[in-house]
Parts: C-alpha cells; sequence; structure tokens
C-alpha cells in the first residue's frame, strides 16, 4: 500500500495555497503509507535561474559554504542557496544546470540529488506525512501544481532515497502506488544504456525506464504508453512535468484512484477522503480513472499523444 | 430521523449505535451527515432500519449487511456491500472495484457506474448497475444474478458457476468458460422483477444473458477427489 496525492492548478488564484492543500491531502494519506514522505512542487520565481535541491544526512557540514564552494567550481556564477533543514534548494544559472550537478555529484560530500529543474524542488525524507510536511514548511509554498506520495515500503529499505517522488529528468517526477516484478532484470538493461539508478528501489526503475524513453525521443505520453507494454507488475504512476500532470493505472488496476475536478483544478487522490477539503470539491466531477489509459493535463498545451481526459 | 454527524462522532460509535438496533426497534430511519470518505461506515448491521449516507463513502461501506437499507448520496469506494446477506444498498453515484463482492443475498443497486471486479466470487446477492461495469466482473460468480444496464469490459464472469449475468450493451470481452446463453421466460420474469425494484428504466427484452459452458476442470466429475 502507498498513498499518492497530486493537485494542478487551473485558477492563479490558488497558487499561493497549493502547498497548504498538498499537504492536507497528503497527511490525510498518513494510514496508506507511514514510512516516509515526499512532495514536488512545481514553481518558479525566476525565468533564468534553475533549481538543484540536495539532501545531506549531515546538513551543517554539508551545506556549510556549498554555495561559495559550488559557485567558484561554476568560474563563479551566482549561486543562491536556501537551507530547508536536510535539504538545500541551490538556484543557478539555467545555462549551467548540469555542470552544477556534475560539480556536485564529483564533489562526493555525501550529497543526494532530490530533484533538478527550472520549476522542481522535490523534499522528502523518512517519518509520518506530517512530520516530512511540517519539516520543509511545504504548506507555506506555493505553486503551480504538485505531487505528494506516502509511503508503505515492500520492494526496498526505508530510507531517503527510497522515498518518492523520484525525479526523472529535468522538472520531472514520478510517484508510484503498487510494486514492480520485472525491476531488477529492466534495471540491468537501462544501466547497460547509461541510465543512472542509484537504489535498489522498484519505483526508481520505472522513473528511469520513463526517461531512457524520452532520451530517445518519446514524448511523456509515449514513454507513459510504452510502460504498459514494458513494466510488469501493479502500478499507479503520476508523474509531474514542468506543465503538467500525468496518471496511468496498469491493466489489473488494482490500486486505487480517484480524480477530481472543477474549473479551478484537477486532483488525484487514492482515495476520495485525500480529496474532501478542497475548494467546492461538492461540485466537481469525480471519476475513477480507466485502466490502461494514459490521463495528461498541462499548462503549456505542448501536443503530446496520450489520450486526453474525457 | 436519528442524524450522526461524523464530524462530531467517530466511526466506532457510529457503527456500535447502528449495531445496537434491535430487530423491533422504532427508530428505523436513520441520516449519516459528513461520511467524507470514511472506511467502513455502516459495516455489519443487523436490523431492518434505514440509513441515508449523505456524501461519498470510502472503503467497505454496508460491508456484511443484513436486512438493513443502506443508501449512499454520492459515490462509493472499493467493496461497498462486500460480503452482504441480505437487506438492500442504493449508491446514486458511482461504487469503486469489487462491489458486492462475495454477497451472499440481499440487493445492490448502482445508479452509476461500477469499476473493475463487480460482483466477484458473488454466492446469491443480486446486483443491479444502472450504468457500466469494468473488468473482471462476475469472476467466479457462484449463483444470484448481475444485471447491467450499460456494457460489461473484459474478461466479463470468467471461470463462472451459477450466477446468471444480464447485459444490456456491449461487453468487451467474455472470460474463460463464459459463453452467451438463450433468454427464456422464466429469466425475462426474473429480470423484469429485478429491474423494477432497483428502479431501472429498461426492458427485459433489451438483454443479453451470459452464464457458464461448465467446461472447465472443476466440472468435469473425472476431476473429483
Amino acid at each position: 500500500m502507498c498513498g499518492i496525492v497530486g493537485l494542478f492548478l487551473k485558477d492563479k488564484a490558488l497558487e499561493p495555497q497549493l502547498g497548504q492543500l498538498l499537504t492536507s491531502m497528503l497527511v490525510t494519506m498518513t494510514d496508506r503509507g507511514p514510512d516516509s514522505a515526499g512532495i514536488a512542487i512545481y514553481s518558479q520565481e525566476n525565468q533564468t535561474k534553475s533549481k538543484l535541491v540536495v539532501q545531506s544526512d549531515d546538513p551543517l557540514t554539508s551545506f556549510s559554504g556549498l554555495d561559495e564552494t559550488l559557485s567558484n567550481k561554476l568560474g563563479g556564477a551566482p549561486i543562491e542557496m536556501t537551507v530547508k533543514s536536510t535539504h538545500a534548494v541551490l538556484q543557478v544559472p539555467t545555462d549551467l544546470l548540469t555542470a552544477a550537478r556534475t560539480a556536485l555529484t564529483n564533489a562526493n560530500s555525501g550529497l543526494r540529488v532530490m530533484s533538478r529543474g527550472e520549476k522542481l524542488e522535490i523534499y522528502k525524507e523518512i517519518g509520518l506525512p506530517k512530520d516530512v510536511a511540517a519539516q520543509f514548511g511545504v504548506a507555506q509554498l506555493s505553486g503551480s501544481h504538485g505531487i505528494g506520495h506516502t509511503r508503505m515500503a515492500t520492494e526496498s529499505a526505508v530510507t531517503t532515497m527510497g522515498a518518492h517522488p523520484f525525479n526523472t529528468g529535468d522538472d520531472q517526477c514520478l510517484v508510484h502506488n503498487g510494486s514492480l516484478s520485472n525491476h531488477n532484470a529492466l534495471r540491468r538493461k537501462l544501466r547497460r544504456e547509461g541510465i543512472h539508478i542509484e537504489t535498489e528501489n522498484d519505483t526508481e526503475v520505472g522513473a528511469a525506464y520513463l526517461t531512457w524513453q524520452m532520451q530517445n525521443g518519446a514524448t511523456l505520453g509515449e514513454a507513459l504508453e510504452r510502460a504498459l507494454d514494458d513494466l510488469d507488475g501493479f502500478f499507479t504512476f503520476v508523474v509531474g512535468t514542468k506543465d503538467g500532470f500525468g496518471v496511468v493505472r496498469d491493466p489489473i488496476a488494482c490500486k486505487p484512484a480517484v480524480m477530481a475536478e472543477t474549473d479551478q483544478y484537477v486532483a488525484f487522490g487514492s482515495e476520495y477522503r485525500a480529496l474532501v477539503d478542497l475548494p467546492n470539491i461538492e461540485n466537481a466531477r469525480v471519476w475513477e480513472p480507466e485502466p490502461a489509459t494514459v490521463y495528461f493535463w498541462s499548462h503549456g498545451g505542448t501536443p503530446t499523444s496520450q489520450k486526453a481526459a474525457a | 430521523m436519528q442524524t450522526i454527524d461524523m464530524e462530531t462522532t467517530s466511526l466506532r460509535d457510529l457503527n456500535a449505535t447502528l449495531h445496537a438496533q434491535a430487530e423491533m426497534t422504532n427508530q428505523t430511519a436513520w441520516s449519516i451527515e459528513n461520511p467524507k470518505g470514511a472506511h467502513a461506515i455502516a459495516c455489519g448491521l443487523d436490523a431492518p432500519i434505514d440509513v441515508t449516507v449523505k456524501g461519498s463513502t470510502g472503503y467497505y461501506c454496508a460491508g456484511m449487511n443484513k436486512q438493513a437499507t443502506v443508501n449512499i448520496k454520492g459515490s462509493a469506494g472499493p467493496g461497498v456491500a462486500e460480503n452482504m446477506m441480505s437487506g438492500t444498498v442504493i449508491i446514486d453515484g458511482d461504487a469503486s472495484q469489487y462491489a458486492g463482492a462475495t454477497g451472499h443475498g440481499g440487493l445492490l443497486v448502482i445508479k452509476g457506474n461500477a469499476s473493475s471486479r463487480c460482483g466477484i466470487s458473488m454466492k446469491g446477492i443480486d446486483i443491479v448497475v444502472h450504468g457500466n461495469i469494468g473488468h473482471m466482473s462476475a469472476f467466479m460468480a457462484q449463483t444470484g444474478n448481475l444485471v447491467v444496464c450499460g456494457d460489461a469490459g473484459d474478461a466479463l464472469g470468467d471461470s463462472l458457476y451459477e450466477a446468471r449475468l444480464f447485459v444490456r450493451g456491449s461487453v468487451k470481452s467474455l472470460g474463460a468458460d463464459c459463453i452467451e446463453k438463450e433468454m427464456r421466460p422464466e429469466h425475462l420474469e426474473l429480470l423484469a422483477d429485478l429491474l423494477e425494484r432497483a428502479g431501472a428504466d429498461a426492458k427485459p427484452e433489451e438483454f443479453k444473458r451470459y452464464g457458464s459452458a461448465r467446461k472447465l476442470y472443476n466440472f468435469n466429475i473425472d476431476n473429483a477427489y
């Protein structure tokens, strides 16, 4: 069991409340996953900057002077750092994002990269969802859309890196309820293809699979369609991208999913309970996403091949 | 009319109150406010009472029901009316997966659509769905009737025993050993009664009947121990 929530805002007026709404949804799903929790929020304050979110078990040492060190390695580029508990958000010039990531990886200072992208920030830790949300002040965050996950581990250890969401590529992330049964073979295949996979976690393989497909020219919709053929096991996936979010369930569809749509938002929950505090939910269109069907909502309107929601 | 507000009453207290209603209770009408998707609402009832749930419910609403009539004024989560023994459960909206699973008796009416595995392993319950049903419905259904006024998803009636399935619309695919069967007068009569009791505006003549071909391993007497 695990819990998933997602909220995609159509109404900009709700953006300051995104973190608060998502936190409430996430905490409601505590019964489904008390081991660890994570949240991905999409927001952009600065058009020329991108964000790297890093984590450390020893934040005091690791984050001390990290912005200066990174700036020096990037030829004096301006770096802004905001430390939030065990995570630090590093704002770097967008054209230096890849270089910054490489520099951090090479530094080998116990830093783990949680996310990278223009808009994406991922915060995740072990512990109860309410504690994790409070640790990072998620309720105070604003943004255009976000997804969250409460984990009850089945396939790998309860660690920070085993928590969801998984960052798959720039501004892409994935959360999963279920268990993949062919993840070992697929991990070997993807590693041979040069895809970086950090853990023995099944979901990370799902995330890496999507990254690999998209690196090879697939749109997110196409990658999700192919996932239906190549991933074995149970899954309800919610994926986040720079402009939107998508939902896909395996053909057996035993992992629960409920969606709600109003003029103001599209919301996803593992259970209806997670949606009950959303504004005007009484008048929302509420439905269960169909098995083996890709749903996608986007702010950008970038054409993709996925089936639009009804 | 007794009203219980779930904002102020715990689920345990709510169910204990409903369980305390004896056979001859004169408090026959109950209204449950603010269900907000909670699990196990009105489970295990055993008295001839009417319970109206004013909103949508989570897992296992009205499970194991006996005698009571439970009306959900919204949609129901997974496992609604699971293992129902008798009584009536009416859902005004949609039902999630395995609605009426393993039900032994009573009538389950879903006015919207039902999701996958509707009536899985049903053992005597009658289920009437005004809309469509999802895949693997009536899997290993043993007895009882499943009536679908809309369409059925993949693998309808897989490994079926003696349950009767009636579908008005299309069937995406039939499961192993499930076949279309002739509609005889007694089936039309049965169907007319079920449709009327479920308030469904459909004519029995518009339906097709499906049942077990009885060709699987377990139907061959030579395989018996």
